[in-house]
Protein backbone atom coordinates (compact mmCIF):
# COMPACT_ATOMS: atom_id res chain seq x y z
CA UNK A 1 0.00 0.00 0.00
CA UNK A 2 1.24 3.38 -0.75
CA UNK A 3 2.04 5.76 2.22
CA UNK A 4 1.88 9.80 1.99
CA UNK A 5 2.51 12.27 4.40
CA UNK A 6 0.30 15.57 4.76
CA UNK A 7 1.71 18.53 6.46
CA UNK A 8 -1.56 21.13 7.37
CA UNK A 9 -0.13 24.79 8.33
CA UNK A 10 -2.71 26.71 9.88
CA UNK A 11 -1.69 30.52 10.75
CA UNK A 12 -5.08 31.56 12.85
CA UNK A 13 -4.01 33.38 15.68
CA UNK A 14 -7.54 33.16 17.45
CA UNK A 15 -8.79 30.00 19.32
CA UNK A 16 -10.55 28.58 18.22
CA UNK A 17 -9.68 29.95 14.82
CA UNK A 18 -11.84 29.67 11.46
CA UNK A 19 -8.16 29.37 9.79
CA UNK A 20 -7.80 26.08 11.41
CA UNK A 21 -11.36 24.84 10.89
CA UNK A 22 -10.69 25.48 6.91
CA UNK A 23 -7.56 23.32 7.43
CA UNK A 24 -9.17 20.71 9.06
CA UNK A 25 -11.38 19.98 6.56
CA UNK A 26 -9.44 20.41 3.96
CA UNK A 27 -7.41 17.92 5.78
CA UNK A 28 -10.04 15.43 6.43
CA UNK A 29 -10.75 16.17 2.59
CA UNK A 30 -7.30 15.42 1.42
CA UNK A 31 -6.91 12.37 3.93
CA UNK A 32 -9.86 10.70 2.73
CA UNK A 33 -9.78 11.03 -1.51
CA UNK A 34 -6.48 9.56 -0.96
CA UNK A 35 -7.95 6.24 1.34
CA UNK A 36 -10.24 6.09 -1.70
CA UNK A 37 -7.37 5.83 -3.98
CA UNK A 38 -5.85 3.51 -2.14
CA UNK A 39 -3.24 5.15 -0.31
CA UNK A 40 -2.21 5.52 3.48
CA UNK A 41 -1.90 9.28 4.41
CA UNK A 42 -0.11 10.31 7.94
CA UNK A 43 -1.44 13.82 8.84
CA UNK A 44 0.82 16.52 11.09
CA UNK A 45 -0.80 19.59 11.81
CA UNK A 46 1.07 22.55 12.62
CA UNK A 47 -0.56 25.70 14.45
CA UNK A 48 1.84 28.49 13.69
CA UNK A 49 1.12 30.28 16.71
CA UNK A 50 2.45 28.14 19.08
CA UNK A 51 5.91 28.79 17.33
CA UNK A 52 5.51 32.74 16.72
CA UNK A 53 8.19 33.61 19.11
CA UNK A 54 10.49 30.81 17.77
CA UNK A 55 9.66 32.04 13.87
CA UNK A 56 11.30 35.73 14.77
CA UNK A 57 13.95 34.46 17.12
CA UNK A 58 14.94 32.30 13.80
CA UNK A 59 14.89 35.70 11.73
CA UNK A 60 16.86 37.28 14.05
CA UNK A 61 19.82 34.10 14.80
CA UNK A 62 19.90 32.64 11.71
CA UNK A 63 18.59 28.89 13.58
CA UNK A 64 15.64 27.55 14.73
CA UNK A 65 15.05 26.53 18.02
CA UNK A 66 14.73 22.62 18.27
CA UNK A 67 10.99 22.50 18.61
CA UNK A 68 10.52 25.04 15.13
CA UNK A 69 13.40 22.96 13.49
CA UNK A 70 11.25 19.83 13.95
CA UNK A 71 8.68 21.65 12.01
CA UNK A 72 10.77 22.56 9.40
CA UNK A 73 12.04 19.08 9.18
CA UNK A 74 8.15 17.59 8.62
CA UNK A 75 7.37 20.14 6.22
CA UNK A 76 10.33 19.66 4.13
CA UNK A 77 9.89 15.73 4.53
CA UNK A 78 6.08 16.20 3.44
CA UNK A 79 4.78 14.77 0.07
CA UNK A 80 1.85 17.34 0.43
CA UNK A 81 1.18 21.00 1.99
CA UNK A 82 -2.51 22.26 3.05
CA UNK A 83 -1.18 26.08 3.89
CA UNK A 84 -4.33 28.26 5.60
CA UNK A 85 -3.53 32.05 6.49
CA UNK A 86 -6.01 34.68 7.48
CA UNK A 87 -6.10 37.44 5.29
CA UNK A 88 -4.57 40.84 6.34
CA UNK A 89 -4.61 43.66 5.29
CA UNK A 90 -4.94 42.11 1.67
CA UNK A 91 -2.01 39.52 2.08
CA UNK A 92 -1.63 36.19 4.08
CA UNK A 93 -0.88 36.93 7.70
CA UNK A 94 2.83 38.02 9.19
CA UNK A 95 3.78 35.04 10.82
CA UNK A 96 2.34 33.44 7.71
CA UNK A 97 5.10 35.05 5.47
CA UNK A 98 7.42 34.87 8.01
CA UNK A 99 7.29 31.03 8.41
CA UNK A 100 7.88 30.23 5.11
CA UNK A 101 10.33 33.34 5.15
CA UNK A 102 12.62 31.21 7.64
CA UNK A 103 11.58 27.51 6.12
CA UNK A 104 14.72 26.25 3.93
CA UNK A 105 14.12 27.91 0.24
CA UNK A 106 14.37 24.56 -1.08
CA UNK A 107 12.24 22.72 1.41
CA UNK A 108 9.26 23.02 -0.83
CA UNK A 109 10.54 22.09 -4.41
CA UNK A 110 7.77 19.99 -6.47
CA UNK A 111 6.10 20.15 -3.09
CA UNK A 112 2.47 19.61 -3.65
CA UNK A 113 0.66 22.56 -2.04
CA UNK A 114 -3.03 23.62 -1.12
CA UNK A 115 -3.80 27.56 -0.71
CA UNK A 116 -6.56 28.00 1.37
CA UNK A 117 -7.06 31.42 3.15
CA UNK A 118 -10.04 32.84 5.56
CA UNK A 119 -11.45 36.36 5.92
CA UNK A 120 -14.51 38.55 7.00
CA UNK A 121 -16.02 39.19 3.23
CA UNK A 122 -15.92 37.10 0.20
CA UNK A 123 -13.84 40.55 -0.96
CA UNK A 124 -10.45 38.92 0.22
CA UNK A 125 -10.58 36.26 -1.71
CA UNK A 126 -7.57 37.20 -4.54
CA UNK A 127 -5.08 37.75 -1.82
CA UNK A 128 -4.73 33.61 -2.55
CA UNK A 129 -3.96 34.54 -6.22
CA UNK A 130 -2.44 37.44 -5.56
CA UNK A 131 0.09 36.75 -2.60
CA UNK A 132 -0.79 32.87 -1.76
CA UNK A 133 0.09 31.51 -4.96
CA UNK A 134 3.08 33.57 -6.66
CA UNK A 135 5.08 32.90 -2.85
CA UNK A 136 4.44 28.97 -3.61
CA UNK A 137 5.18 29.25 -7.00
CA UNK A 138 8.70 31.39 -5.97
CA UNK A 139 9.63 28.27 -3.43
CA UNK A 140 8.82 26.41 -6.67
CA UNK A 141 6.15 24.50 -4.83
CA UNK A 142 3.32 22.91 -7.35
CA UNK A 143 0.29 24.68 -5.83
CA UNK A 144 -2.88 22.62 -7.10
CA UNK A 145 -5.24 24.97 -9.51
CA UNK A 146 -7.92 25.43 -6.73
CA UNK A 147 -7.31 27.63 -3.57
CA UNK A 148 -9.77 27.48 -1.21
CA UNK A 149 -10.72 30.81 -0.24
CA UNK A 150 -14.10 31.07 3.54
CA UNK A 151 -15.22 33.65 4.37
CA UNK A 152 -17.54 34.34 7.69
CA UNK A 153 -20.67 33.88 5.71
CA UNK A 154 -19.63 30.17 4.40
CA UNK A 155 -19.60 29.22 7.86
CA UNK A 156 -23.51 30.08 7.89
CA UNK A 157 -24.00 28.46 4.43
CA UNK A 158 -27.19 25.63 5.43
CA UNK A 159 -27.33 23.52 2.08
CA UNK A 160 -26.56 20.50 2.63
CA UNK A 161 -23.88 20.50 -0.26
CA UNK A 162 -22.55 24.02 0.21
CA UNK A 163 -20.33 26.07 -1.99
CA UNK A 164 -17.70 25.70 0.21
CA UNK A 165 -17.48 21.85 1.05
CA UNK A 166 -17.61 21.53 -3.02
CA UNK A 167 -14.70 23.86 -3.27
CA UNK A 168 -13.09 21.79 -0.43
CA UNK A 169 -13.56 18.84 -1.72
CA UNK A 170 -12.40 19.92 -5.34
CA UNK A 171 -9.43 21.60 -4.20
CA UNK A 172 -8.67 17.85 -1.78
CA UNK A 173 -9.14 16.22 -4.75
CA UNK A 174 -6.52 17.73 -6.94
CA UNK A 175 -3.93 17.78 -3.76
CA UNK A 176 -4.82 14.18 -3.42
CA UNK A 177 -3.53 13.51 -7.04
CA UNK A 178 -0.22 15.24 -7.09
CA UNK A 179 0.18 13.33 -3.98
CA UNK A 180 -0.18 10.09 -5.16
CA UNK A 181 1.53 11.03 -8.47
CA UNK A 182 4.74 11.75 -7.07
CA UNK A 183 7.23 9.44 -5.14
CA UNK A 184 7.13 10.12 -1.59
CA UNK A 185 9.23 13.04 -0.52
CA UNK A 186 12.82 12.65 -0.04
CA UNK A 187 15.21 14.68 1.39
CA UNK A 188 18.97 15.31 0.83
CA UNK A 189 21.31 15.98 3.50
CA UNK A 190 24.54 17.33 2.31
CA UNK A 191 26.30 16.30 5.18
CA UNK A 192 25.19 12.88 4.17
CA UNK A 193 26.49 13.11 1.19
CA UNK A 194 28.75 16.02 0.91
CA UNK A 195 30.62 17.36 -2.98
CA UNK A 196 33.15 15.15 -3.54
CA UNK A 197 36.16 18.25 -3.64
CA UNK A 198 37.00 17.17 -6.54
CA UNK A 199 33.55 17.86 -8.34
CA UNK A 200 33.86 21.69 -6.55
CA UNK A 201 37.23 22.51 -8.21
CA UNK A 202 36.48 21.03 -11.77
CA UNK A 203 33.37 23.04 -11.97
CA UNK A 204 35.52 26.46 -11.18
CA UNK A 205 37.66 25.39 -14.80
CA UNK A 206 34.41 24.61 -16.51
CA UNK B 1 46.02 22.31 23.00
CA UNK B 2 45.48 25.76 22.18
CA UNK B 3 44.09 28.53 24.11
CA UNK B 4 42.99 31.97 22.54
CA UNK B 5 40.80 34.80 21.85
CA UNK B 6 39.07 36.11 18.54
CA UNK B 7 37.91 39.65 17.77
CA UNK B 8 35.32 40.45 15.85
CA UNK B 9 36.57 44.28 16.22
CA UNK B 10 33.15 46.24 16.88
CA UNK B 11 32.87 49.70 17.79
CA UNK B 12 29.27 49.08 19.59
CA UNK B 13 27.58 51.67 21.90
CA UNK B 14 28.02 50.31 25.57
CA UNK B 15 24.38 50.40 26.39
CA UNK B 16 24.74 50.81 30.30
CA UNK B 17 26.31 54.27 29.18
CA UNK B 18 25.64 55.49 26.13
CA UNK B 19 29.26 55.87 25.16
CA UNK B 20 30.69 55.11 22.22
CA UNK B 21 34.28 54.15 21.59
CA UNK B 22 36.18 56.35 18.82
CA UNK B 23 37.73 53.92 15.87
CA UNK B 24 40.80 55.05 17.56
CA UNK B 25 40.56 53.94 20.85
CA UNK B 26 39.03 50.87 19.20
CA UNK B 27 41.88 49.85 17.82
CA UNK B 28 44.45 50.50 20.46
CA UNK B 29 42.07 48.53 22.60
CA UNK B 30 42.12 45.60 20.31
CA UNK B 31 45.93 45.76 20.49
CA UNK B 32 46.33 45.90 24.07
CA UNK B 33 43.65 43.14 24.09
CA UNK B 34 46.06 41.22 21.70
CA UNK B 35 48.80 41.88 24.29
CA UNK B 36 47.13 40.94 27.33
CA UNK B 37 46.19 37.87 25.69
CA UNK B 38 49.91 36.86 25.68
CA UNK B 39 50.27 38.22 29.43
CA UNK B 40 47.78 36.19 30.86
CA UNK B 41 49.35 33.29 29.42
CA UNK B 42 46.37 32.44 26.43
CA UNK B 43 48.23 30.75 23.02
CA UNK B 44 46.38 32.67 19.99
CA UNK B 45 45.22 36.04 19.48
CA UNK B 46 43.09 36.19 16.36
CA UNK B 47 41.73 38.97 14.48
CA UNK B 48 38.51 39.50 12.10
CA UNK B 49 38.33 41.35 8.65
CA UNK B 50 35.71 43.86 8.01
CA UNK B 51 35.61 46.60 5.43
CA UNK B 52 32.26 48.16 6.73
CA UNK B 53 31.06 49.99 9.97
CA UNK B 54 30.79 49.56 12.52
CA UNK B 55 33.97 47.20 12.28
CA UNK B 56 37.84 48.21 12.43
CA UNK B 57 40.03 45.44 11.53
CA UNK B 58 40.25 46.05 7.76
CA UNK B 59 43.55 45.38 7.50
CA UNK B 60 44.68 42.78 9.09
CA UNK B 61 48.48 41.85 8.89
CA UNK B 62 48.87 45.93 9.67
CA UNK B 63 47.77 45.01 13.26
CA UNK B 64 49.13 41.66 13.78
CA UNK B 65 52.35 43.03 12.80
CA UNK B 66 52.36 45.40 15.27
CA UNK B 67 51.69 43.08 17.63
CA UNK B 68 54.09 40.80 16.79
CA UNK B 69 56.69 43.43 17.24
CA UNK B 70 55.47 43.94 20.92
CA UNK B 71 55.07 39.80 21.95
CA UNK B 72 57.25 37.12 21.85
CA UNK B 73 55.39 33.90 22.53
CA UNK B 74 51.40 34.31 21.26
CA UNK B 75 50.34 32.60 17.76
CA UNK B 76 48.98 35.32 15.79
CA UNK B 77 46.15 34.84 13.56
CA UNK B 78 42.22 35.68 11.97
CA UNK B 79 39.26 34.93 11.91
CA UNK B 80 38.48 34.97 9.54
CA UNK B 81 40.66 36.34 6.76
CA UNK B 82 38.32 36.99 3.51
CA UNK B 83 39.31 34.50 1.08
CA UNK B 84 36.47 35.17 -1.59
CA UNK B 85 37.10 39.78 -1.53
CA UNK B 86 40.49 39.50 -1.12
CA UNK B 87 43.43 39.16 -4.18
CA UNK B 88 45.42 35.25 -3.31
CA UNK B 89 48.20 37.34 -4.45
CA UNK B 90 48.28 39.63 -2.28
CA UNK B 91 47.30 37.30 0.59
CA UNK B 92 50.29 35.05 0.02
CA UNK B 93 52.33 37.81 -0.19
CA UNK B 94 51.04 39.65 2.98
CA UNK B 95 50.96 36.36 5.00
CA UNK B 96 54.22 35.41 4.15
CA UNK B 97 55.95 38.78 5.32
CA UNK B 98 54.19 38.77 8.61
CA UNK B 99 55.69 35.35 8.84
CA UNK B 100 58.79 36.37 8.38
CA UNK B 101 58.28 39.79 11.03
CA UNK B 102 56.75 37.46 13.79
CA UNK B 103 59.64 34.05 13.26
CA UNK B 104 56.64 32.25 12.32
CA UNK B 105 53.89 32.58 14.82
CA UNK B 106 51.29 33.12 12.46
CA UNK B 107 48.48 30.98 11.31
CA UNK B 108 45.36 31.95 9.14
CA UNK B 109 41.80 31.41 8.94
CA UNK B 110 40.02 31.46 5.60
CA UNK B 111 36.31 32.27 5.59
CA UNK B 112 34.24 34.07 2.63
CA UNK B 113 32.36 36.59 4.61
CA UNK B 114 28.44 37.32 4.76
CA UNK B 115 28.18 40.98 4.47
CA UNK B 116 26.94 41.01 0.97
CA UNK B 117 27.86 44.52 -0.70
CA UNK B 118 31.37 43.75 0.15
CA UNK B 119 31.98 41.73 -2.60
CA UNK B 120 30.33 43.97 -5.30
CA UNK B 121 32.77 47.01 -3.70
CA UNK B 122 35.57 44.47 -3.77
CA UNK B 123 34.56 43.45 -7.69
CA UNK B 124 32.61 40.17 -6.97
CA UNK B 125 29.48 38.42 -6.77
CA UNK B 126 28.15 37.12 -3.50
CA UNK B 127 26.55 33.94 -5.23
CA UNK B 128 30.22 32.95 -6.37
CA UNK B 129 31.47 32.86 -2.32
CA UNK B 130 31.69 29.21 -3.14
CA UNK B 131 33.57 29.16 -6.11
CA UNK B 132 35.96 31.95 -5.10
CA UNK B 133 36.70 30.66 -1.56
CA UNK B 134 37.81 27.30 -4.01
CA UNK B 135 39.56 28.68 -6.97
CA UNK B 136 41.29 31.76 -4.66
CA UNK B 137 42.77 29.46 -1.79
CA UNK B 138 43.95 26.69 -4.69
CA UNK B 139 46.21 29.73 -5.89
CA UNK B 140 47.56 30.49 -2.65
CA UNK B 141 48.45 27.18 -1.75
CA UNK B 142 50.49 27.37 -5.11
CA UNK B 143 51.68 30.55 -4.54
CA UNK B 144 53.15 29.67 -1.18
CA UNK B 145 54.58 26.27 -2.25
CA UNK B 146 55.74 26.81 -5.62
CA UNK B 147 58.62 29.32 -6.53
CA UNK B 148 57.42 30.16 -10.54
CA UNK B 149 53.74 29.89 -10.90
CA UNK B 150 51.46 29.94 -14.48
CA UNK B 151 48.17 30.29 -13.77
CA UNK B 152 44.75 31.10 -14.84
CA UNK B 153 41.49 30.74 -13.66
CA UNK B 154 38.10 32.54 -13.53
CA UNK B 155 38.24 35.00 -10.90
CA UNK B 156 41.51 37.48 -11.40
CA UNK B 157 44.13 38.16 -14.11
CA UNK B 158 46.16 35.23 -15.17
CA UNK B 159 49.42 34.83 -14.21
CA UNK B 160 52.65 34.27 -16.42
CA UNK B 161 55.94 33.44 -14.11
CA UNK B 162 54.63 35.21 -11.45
CA UNK B 163 56.91 34.51 -7.83
CA UNK B 164 55.12 35.68 -4.88
CA UNK B 165 57.72 37.53 -2.73
CA UNK B 166 58.80 37.32 0.42
CA UNK B 167 58.75 33.34 0.01
CA UNK B 168 57.48 31.52 3.10
CA UNK B 169 60.04 31.20 6.23
CA UNK B 170 61.51 28.68 6.06
CA UNK B 171 59.94 27.58 2.81
CA UNK B 172 56.92 26.59 5.10
CA UNK B 173 53.48 28.38 4.25
CA UNK B 174 51.72 28.87 7.71
CA UNK B 175 49.06 26.77 8.34
CA UNK B 176 45.78 27.12 7.39
CA UNK B 177 42.56 26.97 9.18
CA UNK B 178 38.78 27.01 6.99
CA UNK B 179 36.30 28.48 9.22
CA UNK B 180 32.57 28.17 8.22
CA UNK B 181 29.16 28.42 10.21
CA UNK B 182 26.93 25.93 7.89
CA UNK B 183 28.65 25.71 4.35
CA UNK B 184 29.77 21.49 4.02
CA UNK B 185 31.51 22.11 1.09
CA UNK B 186 34.20 24.80 3.35
CA UNK B 187 34.56 21.42 5.63
CA UNK B 188 34.72 19.29 2.48
CA UNK B 189 37.95 21.85 1.45
CA UNK B 190 39.67 21.91 4.53
CA UNK B 191 39.41 17.88 4.62
CA UNK B 192 40.72 17.40 1.14
CA UNK B 193 43.81 19.49 1.93
CA UNK B 194 44.67 18.37 5.22
CA UNK B 195 44.22 21.69 6.78
CA UNK B 196 42.55 22.79 9.96
CA UNK B 197 38.87 23.29 10.19
CA UNK B 198 37.43 25.78 12.48
CA UNK B 199 33.90 26.18 13.64
CA UNK B 200 33.14 29.41 15.31
CA UNK B 201 30.16 28.13 17.36
CA UNK B 202 29.07 31.02 18.73
CA UNK B 203 25.71 31.69 16.90
CA UNK B 204 24.47 27.75 16.43
CA UNK B 205 23.65 24.81 18.34
CA UNK B 206 26.26 22.58 19.28
CA UNK B 207 24.41 19.94 17.53
CA UNK B 208 25.04 21.96 14.52
CA UNK B 209 28.40 22.48 14.81
CA UNK B 210 29.03 18.79 16.03
CA UNK B 211 27.55 17.97 12.58
CA UNK B 212 30.14 19.99 10.30
CA UNK B 213 33.00 18.81 12.92
CA UNK B 214 32.48 15.65 11.87
CA UNK B 215 31.70 15.62 8.09
CA UNK B 216 35.59 17.69 8.51
CA UNK B 217 36.53 14.33 10.48
CA UNK B 218 35.19 11.55 8.04
CA UNK B 219 36.08 13.72 4.89
CA UNK B 220 39.51 14.18 6.09
CA UNK B 221 39.99 10.31 6.50
CA UNK B 222 38.80 9.64 3.08
CA UNK B 223 41.43 11.84 1.82
CA UNK B 224 43.82 9.98 3.23
CA UNK B 225 45.34 12.63 5.59
CA UNK B 226 45.10 10.06 8.82
CA UNK B 227 42.08 8.74 11.19
CA UNK B 228 39.17 11.10 11.96
CA UNK B 229 40.14 11.59 15.25
CA UNK B 230 43.21 12.82 14.31
CA UNK B 231 41.85 15.89 12.11
CA UNK B 232 42.87 19.39 13.44
CA UNK B 233 39.71 21.04 14.80
CA UNK B 234 39.42 24.47 16.25
CA UNK B 235 36.33 25.84 17.80
CA UNK B 236 34.85 29.03 19.15
CA UNK B 237 33.05 29.83 22.13
CA UNK B 238 31.79 32.49 24.03
CA UNK B 239 31.95 33.66 27.94
CA UNK B 240 31.14 36.09 30.16
CA UNK B 241 32.06 35.59 33.43
CA UNK B 242 32.36 36.72 37.26
CA UNK B 243 32.88 35.09 40.92
CA UNK B 244 29.32 34.60 41.29
CA UNK B 245 26.95 33.57 38.31
CA UNK B 246 24.54 36.34 39.19
CA UNK B 247 26.75 39.34 38.70
CA UNK B 248 28.20 37.68 35.71
CA UNK B 249 24.67 37.56 34.24
CA UNK B 250 23.12 40.83 35.67
CA UNK B 251 26.06 42.83 34.39
CA UNK B 252 26.19 41.03 30.43
CA UNK B 253 22.61 41.10 29.95
CA UNK B 254 22.24 44.96 28.68
CA UNK B 255 25.21 43.93 26.55
CA UNK B 256 23.71 40.48 25.44
CA UNK B 257 19.73 42.13 25.01
CA UNK B 258 21.46 44.89 22.63
CA UNK B 259 24.27 42.82 21.13
CA UNK B 260 24.48 43.28 17.30
CA UNK B 261 23.59 40.01 16.47
CA UNK B 262 21.19 38.25 18.23
CA UNK B 263 20.30 41.39 20.63
CA UNK B 264 16.56 41.80 20.92
CA UNK B 265 15.77 38.49 19.73
CA UNK B 266 15.85 35.02 22.02
CA UNK B 267 16.71 36.14 25.76
CA UNK B 268 20.31 34.97 27.24
CA UNK B 269 18.80 32.47 29.18
CA UNK B 270 17.12 30.67 26.30
CA UNK B 271 19.98 31.22 23.88
CA UNK B 272 22.86 30.10 26.79
CA UNK B 273 20.93 26.81 26.99
CA UNK B 274 20.69 26.98 22.31
CA UNK B 275 24.01 27.67 21.88
CA UNK B 276 27.39 27.35 23.48
CA UNK B 277 27.36 30.68 25.08
CA UNK B 278 28.34 30.11 28.97
CA UNK B 279 27.68 33.28 31.54
CA UNK B 280 28.60 32.26 35.16
CA UNK B 281 31.39 31.40 37.15
CA UNK B 282 34.98 29.87 36.15
CA UNK B 283 33.84 26.53 37.40
CA UNK B 284 30.73 26.78 34.61
CA UNK B 285 32.93 27.89 32.16
CA UNK B 286 34.81 25.03 32.62
CA UNK B 287 32.22 22.42 33.26
CA UNK B 288 30.37 23.53 29.65
CA UNK B 289 34.05 24.27 27.65
CA UNK B 290 35.31 20.75 28.88
CA UNK B 291 31.55 19.18 27.24
CA UNK B 292 32.42 20.28 23.68
CA UNK B 293 34.76 17.56 23.07
CA UNK B 294 32.09 15.05 23.75
CA UNK B 295 30.11 16.59 20.99
CA UNK B 296 33.46 17.30 18.53
CA UNK B 297 36.02 14.84 20.03
CA UNK B 298 39.38 15.88 21.01
CA UNK B 299 40.25 19.38 19.33
CA UNK B 300 43.30 21.17 19.09
CA UNK B 301 42.26 24.77 19.44
CA UNK B 302 39.46 26.81 21.89
CA UNK B 303 38.91 30.70 21.03
CA UNK B 304 36.87 32.75 23.16
CA UNK B 305 35.19 35.98 22.09
CA UNK B 306 35.88 38.40 24.83
CA UNK B 307 35.31 41.98 23.28
CA UNK B 308 32.05 42.45 21.68
CA UNK B 309 28.92 44.19 22.17
CA UNK B 310 29.98 47.89 23.94
CA UNK B 311 32.01 45.36 26.50
CA UNK B 312 34.08 48.26 28.02
CA UNK B 313 38.40 47.65 27.70
CA UNK B 314 38.62 47.60 31.60
CA UNK B 315 35.74 44.72 31.53
CA UNK B 316 37.20 43.11 29.36
CA UNK B 317 40.61 42.93 30.60
CA UNK B 318 39.17 42.15 33.76
CA UNK B 319 37.67 39.05 31.64
CA UNK B 320 40.82 37.95 30.12
CA UNK B 321 42.60 37.60 33.98
CA UNK B 322 39.89 35.29 34.88
CA UNK B 323 40.41 33.82 31.74
CA UNK B 324 44.18 32.77 31.93
CA UNK B 325 44.12 32.78 36.19
CA UNK B 326 41.31 30.44 37.12
CA UNK B 327 39.84 29.04 33.39
CA UNK B 328 42.65 28.07 31.01
CA UNK B 329 44.95 26.49 33.71
CA UNK B 330 42.51 23.79 34.71
CA UNK B 331 40.99 23.22 30.93
CA UNK B 332 44.60 22.64 30.10
CA UNK B 333 45.17 19.96 32.55
CA UNK B 334 41.53 18.74 31.67
CA UNK B 335 41.67 18.20 28.80
CA UNK B 336 45.17 17.05 28.45
CA UNK B 337 43.27 14.07 30.93
CA UNK B 338 40.78 12.91 28.48
CA UNK B 339 42.75 13.45 25.53
CA UNK B 340 43.36 9.98 23.39
CA UNK B 341 47.21 9.75 23.21
CA UNK B 342 47.26 9.69 19.06
CA UNK B 343 45.85 12.91 19.01
CA UNK B 344 47.62 15.75 17.64
CA UNK B 345 48.42 18.93 18.65
CA UNK B 346 47.74 21.76 15.97
CA UNK B 347 50.49 22.37 13.66
CA UNK B 348 52.87 25.27 14.40
CA UNK B 349 56.04 26.89 12.43
CA UNK B 350 57.98 24.95 14.52
CA UNK B 351 56.11 21.30 14.11
CA UNK B 352 55.68 21.66 10.33
CA UNK B 353 59.58 22.51 10.27
CA UNK B 354 60.66 19.84 12.06
CA UNK B 355 58.36 17.50 10.11
CA UNK B 356 59.80 18.85 6.68
CA UNK B 357 63.42 18.04 7.97
CA UNK B 358 62.43 14.71 9.45
CA UNK B 359 60.94 14.15 5.85
CA UNK B 360 64.19 15.55 3.65
CA UNK B 361 66.44 13.57 6.44
CA UNK B 362 64.57 10.41 5.51
CA UNK B 363 64.92 10.97 1.66
CA UNK B 364 68.78 11.30 2.03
Amino acid sequence: MKERTLAVVSAGLSQPSSTRLLADQLAAATERELERRGVRVVTEVVELRQYAHDVVNTMLTGFPPAGLKKVFDLVARADGLIAVSPIFNASYSGLFKSFFDTLDDAALVDTPVLVAATGGTARHSLALEHAMRPMFAYLRAVVVPTGVFAAAEDWGDGSARSRLSQRVDRAAGELAAQMELREPAEVIDPFDNPTPFEQLLAEGES
Amino acid sequence: MQFGIFTVGDVTTDPTTGHTVSEHERIKSMVRIGLKAEEVGLDVFATGEHHNPPFVPSSPTTMLGFLAARTSRIILSTATTLITTNDPVKIAEDYAMLQHLADGRVDLMLGRGNTGPVYPWFGKDIRDGIPLAIENYALLRRLWREDVVDWEGKYRTPLQAFTSTPRPLDGIPPFVWHGSIRSPEIAEQAAYYGDGFFHNNIFWPMEHTKRMVWLYRRRFEHYGHGPADQAIVGLGGQVFMRKNSQDAVREFRPYFDNAPVYGHGPSLEEFSELTPLTVGSPQQVIDRTLTFRESVGDYQRQLFLMDHAGLPLKTVLEQLDILGEEVVPVLRKEFAARRAPHVPEAPTHASLRARRDAAVGEGR
